[in-house]
């Protein structure tokens, strides 16, 4: 059986990369792939602990975090398009006035 | 019964032509203005008038009589109601006020007829009217504090009537700001009186007062520091030294004004108080002594000054001052009623002069120095000899009002246990320089050569609704104190007796007082007293005969030999320099420097102007971290995650 540390290893490398690429990368979408990383980073550590401590509570967190993500997903993607479209770039650097 | 139940009525109708005339006079006719401002003052009278009718059906235990109106203030234990009262003191107040008033507001209405402001003046004068009033019907101390200072207000206004004319306004402010120096003491002793007697209402204060022992002399007790804080009120308010130096400047206002307040009403408040509060003041000994002596020291100080004033309507002013100053020293001797007397009369004879000189100023198109005057006589007859009554009325001359009033004053003065020879002595001097003065004023002024430019002054008679004021007030400055005519004979002074229930309460110590002090041959002494008062006015008068009638060279002659005493008396005594630099300079510098410049501008706007600075800095420093680029937030977020979390661990580690 595979011990409990060897997913929170994982968890904790999925969700330093997502931070290094959220920091690091220029492109929103990337960007945005980068928090979807660490959410799941972090999905994968509540199911872990969930099943090492036998309970069901870090499951049902984890729907809730698939539901928000998914909620978040769209309105995200919304507004990297209408960025896009009046960037007409998808570099974050160009995106630091807070009107479009 | 009508006024007694309504006492409002007296005060309140000319609060009401100020209002009428205040806020919509403006655009009314001066015909408009004069029915509302006499209408309402000429009912006032009427009402006072009245009011002395229904007063004598009153039974002498309804004494004072009091009409509680409504609560004014209520804070825990202290009340002061608009309450009213009267009493025979306030009669013989309301009466003068209003008749007097009604008179110069007669007399308004032709000196002020081709003057800008009517509205305002008016308005004006019959707010004054109101104070007054409220001032002497009061019952108690809280509600007569708001005449009080009404009436200082109004005179500021009044004052500084002219209000483009810079002397004016700063005589208006400097009225105004002696006169608060007085009322600090004043309200001082309202404190003193409450936190005491635990009310400020008249009875109960001179009924517990009445119970408590005398203070000795020299002693400072409670009543004493009652009396002497009240002192330093009426003080300011009735211009005695040190706090005289306002009424003179007041003449910047228009004559009718000089007339009303500062010569018949407005300071005879200080003697009004004192008198109201005899119960007090017989119970400190001190402060009876302190009255006296401000009084005396008053009378003879500002007689000296107006020996060399050749302004009019300053000479006047300065007799205001020594008159006053007898009337505070019948308080101070313990003759209250003689003092009150001395008000009255004043009060006729004072208005009567000022007017008079209003009408040779307005005779003459505004010129007011005496030295420029002259041989007015035959142009203004009528002017002349009301004025010349005036004259004898205040030089003491025989059966003329103020020859009863300041003889009652020179004899309690001689005679009072509170009184000494000193106090009759100055007294007297005081008697010779007014008879002096006077004359001087009236030959200067009607005999001799005409001395303005006989061309270009054109000496008119004034109007008939300016003369008809100075009539009357003539006749009640020679009959006016007929009332203690049979004094003469050995009779009863009538109004001492008119007066005698409101000061009966202070009569016991008095008289303890007396015993100490025996008194022999009552009669003949009041003769020979009187003879020698007659005998000074006639050598004042004689001795203005001789310098500015017979020898008109003289004078000058004389002034120059006594060059110092002359420039000394001519500038005041510098009185007006000696505070310039004992007070006004250094308050100005310690406000300016100090207050200002210092705590103000570098300690509270400095403070608060740092707060801001440091404020402004910081954020200067901080706005650079929010650049708008996502990533450096993403990264402050990520710090500040490690930050956190290493934080806990550490803390979970120890």
């Amino acid at each position: 059986m595979v011990p409990v540390s060897y997913y929170i290893v994982l968890s904790a490398v999925l969700f330093g990369l997502g931070v290094v690429a959220f920091i690091f990368k220029r492109n929103i979408i990337t960007m945005f792939m980068a928090i979807e990383l660490m959410l799941n980073a972090v999905n994968l550590a509540f199911v872990a602990f969930s099943r090492m401590l036998g309970q069901l509570q870090g499951q049902v967190y984890v729907f809730f975090v698939i539901v928000v993500a998914a909620a978040e997903a769209a309105v995200g993607l919304a507004i990297i398009i209408l960025i896009a479209r009046n960037r007409e770039s998808l570099n974050v650097e160009r995106v630091d006035l807070l009107k479009l | 019964m009508f006024i007694l139940e309504h006492l409002w009525i007296i005060p309140v109708l000319p609060l009401l032509g100020a209002a009428v005339n205040g806020l919509f006079g403006k655009s009314w006719s001066q015909r408009a203005i004069n029915t509302v401002a006499l209408g309402t003052t000429g009912l006032s009278f009427a009402a006072t008038l009245e009011l002395v009718r229904e007063f004598r059906h009153l039974s002498a235990d309804q004494v004072p009589w009091l009409q509680s109106y409504f609560t004014w203030i209520t804070a825990g234990n202290f009340r002061a109601g608009f309450d009213l009262q009267v009493d025979q003191l306030t009669i013989v107040m309301l009466l003068v006020v209003t008749g007097v008033g009604w008179l110069i507001h007669i007399y308004s209405t032709g000196y002020m007829a081709h003057e800008g402001g009517y509205c305002r003046f008016f308005a004006c004068l019959n707010l004054f009217m109101f104070f007054m009033l409220i001032l002497v019907l009061a019952a108690n101390y809280g509600l007569l504090f708001v005449g009080w200072e009404g009436v200082g207000l109004c005179s500021y206004l009044l004052i500084g009537f002219y209000f483009l004319k810079q002397s004016a306004v700063v005589a208006g402010k400097k009225a105004f700001i002696v006169n608060r120096i007085g009322d600090f003491g004043f309200l001082l002793g309202l404190f003193l009186i409450f936190w005491n007697f635990g009310t400020l209402d008249f009875k109960p204060v001179f009924e517990k007062a009445a119970g408590m022992p005398a203070d000795g002399f020299g002693q400072i007790g409670l009543l004493t520091g009652i009396a002497l804080l009240l002192l330093a009120g009426a003080c300011g308010k009735s211009a005695q030294v040190p706090l005289y130096v306002w009424l003179p400047d007041a003449m910047e206002g228009p004559t009718p004004v000089s007339a009303l307040i500062h010569a018949a009403t407005m300071v005879a408040a200080g003697v009004y108080v004192v008198a109201r509060s005899h119960i007090i003041f017989v119970h400190a000994p001190t402060a009876m002594m302190a009255v006296a002596v401000m009084g005396a020291v008053t009378a003879l100080f500002a007689a000296t000054i107006a020996l060399a004033q050749t302004d009019i309507k300053r000479v006047l002013a300065y007799s205001t001052i020594s008159q006053l100053g007898y009337m505070f020293l019948a308080c101070g001797v313990g003759a209250f009623a003689a003092g009150i007397f001395h008000l009255m009369t004043h009060a006729f004879f004072k208005a009567l002069l000022f007017l008079a000189a209003g009408s040779v100023i307005h005779a003459l198109g505004g010129i007011q120095e005496m030295p420029q005057m002259g041989g007015l006589r035959k142009k203004i007859p009528w002017t002349f000899w009301t004025m010349l009554m005036g004259a004898l009325a205040i030089a003491g001359a025989p059966l003329f009002s103020g020859f009863f009033s300041k003889d009652l004053i020179l004899y309690q003065s001689f005679v009072s246990p509170y009184g000494s020879r000193i106090l009759w002595a100055v007294g007297i001097a005081a008697a010779l320089l007014t008879s002096f003065y006077m004359f001087r004023l009236i030959f200067l002024t009607f005999f001799g050569q005409p001395r303005y430019d006989v061309h270009a002054v054109h000496v008119h008679e004034s109007p008939r609704n300016m003369l008809a004021p100075l009539v009357v007030l003539a006749a009640l400055a020679v009959g006016g104190g007929w009332v203690a005519a049979p004094v003469l004979r050995g009779g009863t002074d009538h109004f001492k007796e008119y007066l005698a229930p409101v000061f009966a309460s202070s009569k016991a110590i008095l008289a303890q007082a007396a015993l100490a002090h025996p008194v022999e041959n009552e009669a003949t002494l009041e003769h020979s007293l009187m003879y020698v008062a007659i005998a000074v006015a006639l050598a004042g008068f004689l001795v203005a005969w001789q310098l500015y009638l017979r020898r008109p060279e003289m004078p000058a002659r004389l002034a120059e030999t006594l060059h110092r005493a002359y420039t000394l008396l001519r500038n005041k005594y510098y009185v007006d320099e000696i505070y310039d630099y004992a007070f006004v300079r250094p308050l100005n510098w310690i406000s300016t420097r100090v207050l200002w410049q210092t705590v103000d501008e570098r300690g509270i706007d400095g403070s608060v102007n740092g707060l801001a600075h440091v404020a402004r800095r910081v954020g200067e420093e901080v706005r650079l971290v929010q650049s708008g680029n996502t990533r450096s937030y993403a990264a402050w977020v990520v710090l500040g995650a490690v930050a956190f979390t290493s934080l806990l661990l550490w803390m979970t580690v120890r």
